[in-house]
């Protein structure tokens, strides 16, 4: 059992993956991409776990385990990043949408200067 | 054939000739998504290879001993007086990450504003305005303050209990969001002037800077803190945590703010209706 939230991240960071090569919608590959991203926030949070620990918020000197805080910040820059890739996808789908008429990228077989 | 036949079609069909016509458009596409998932599929085995062998690497779940993380742990408190030790980390020990990140966030708005702006002119329909029906002006109403509070309470109280400027902000962006839903485009762009959250963004990204700076001149390293740093676990601890936690809840605010914004006004100038309008 001490392996499961690895796994979990790993069937989504396959799945999200899955999901983005066979696409046939940017808004589609959009979430596919934040379901890739959310397999690193279970990565980086349960490697910072420790057996019995408690969130690292305390007042008065350690007396009881707690978990890692280091990757729980670096979770929060990943989550930063994600919601700004996130955005500049749909912003430049919606303009696809606007030049092609259309958000497959099958459709978009030909460049228009 | 060749010789001149009169169609007004032949320069396009000629010019198509080289390439894949119109109607076996779509056949060859499907040709190449099976041919893409063939090539995802060798990938995939591949990457899920060194993917097992990078899990069975890792240390099992719950055995992690991360020097930096448990003396950060140990020293944290005592040396930040911030009773959240992850705020501390992300305001101080990696404050100047943070400031990256704050200006990613920043740029993003900016790139999304410049995405998007140059759709604007293109359709020149009177954008239709249709609002929010009952429920969704009553769920939106109430939803609005309430979020609006909790968002500036995780903000306010960053450094203390979990929260801070980062999700405090985007709850506070999220209640603009509600108030959107509740009311039409124009009043909603009546009760929040673009250029007050642009005011408002700018001043949290600058803020951040000079909060560094000050702490430049006053302490002899940028981001040092230069306030009297309490007792932790009350408002006032954590020295100039506090001020840099309120810095990027103004910022990560007005960003996600501007962000939403960006997008209402695109989907109110392309709404389904807008053509029979």
């Amino acid at each position: 059992m001490s392996f499961y939230p690895f796994v979990v991240a790993a069937v989504l960071f396959i799945a999200g993956l899955y999901g983005v090569v066979t696409s046939r919608n940017y808004v589609h590959l959009a979430v596919c991409l934040t379901v890739m991203q959310s397999s690193t926030y279970i990565t980086l949070l349960s490697i910072g776990y420790v057996h019995h620990g408690t969130a690292p918020i305390f007042k008065s000197p350690l007396r009881t385990p707690r978990v890692d805080p280091i990757v729980q910040s670096l979770t929060l820059t990943d989550v930063v990043v994600s919601v700004v890739v996130l955005a500049l996808i749909l912003a430049l789908a919606i303009q696809t949408h606007r030049r092609a008429g259309t958000v497959d990228p099958d459709q978009m077989t030909e460049m228009h200067g | 054939m060749t010789a001149g036949a009169p169609g007004t079609a032949v320069p396009i069909r000629r010019r198509d000739d080289h390439r894949a016509g119109p109607d076996d458009r779509p056949r060859q596409s499907t040709g190449g998504r099976q041919l893409r998932v063939a090539v995802f599929g060798a990938a995939a085995v591949v990457l899920g290879g060194f993917l097992l062998w990078a899990l069975t690497g890792l240390p099992s779940f719950g055995d992690f001993h991360g020097e930096y993380g448990r003396l950060l742990n140990r020293v944290g408190v005592a040396q930040r007086r911030a009773s959240n030790v992850v705020g501390a980390i992300v305001f101080d020990y990696r404050g100047f990450d943070t400031l990256g990140e704050e200006f990613i966030l920043f740029s993003s708005v900016m790139g999304v504003a410049f995405i998007l702006r140059g759709s604007l002119r293109i359709k020149d329909q009177s954008p239709l305005d249709p609002g929010g029906n009952d429920s969704l002006r009553v769920v939106g109403t109430l939803g609005a303050p309430v979020v609006l509070l909790l968002g500036l309470w995780l903000a306010a109280y960053g450094y203390v209990t979990p929260g801070g400027g980062f999700q405090g902000g985007v709850a506070v962006a999220s209640a603009g969001a509600l108030l959107w839903v509740s009311t039409t485009y124009r009043d909603y762009h009546r009760l929040t002037p673009p250029r007050l959250f642009d005011a408002i963004e700018g001043f949290g990204a600058s803020a951040y800077v000079l909060i560094g700076l000050v702490g430049l001149g006053l302490s002899g390293a940028y981001l040092a803190n230069f306030l009297p740093l309490g007792t932790p676990g009350t408002l006032a601890s954590a020295g100039s945590i506090g001020l840099l936690n309120w810095a990027a809840a103004l910022e990560v605010g007005a960003a996600n703010f501007l962000l939403f914004r960006e997008f209402f006004q695109e989907y109110i100038q392309t709404f389904p209706g807008v053509e029979q309008e």
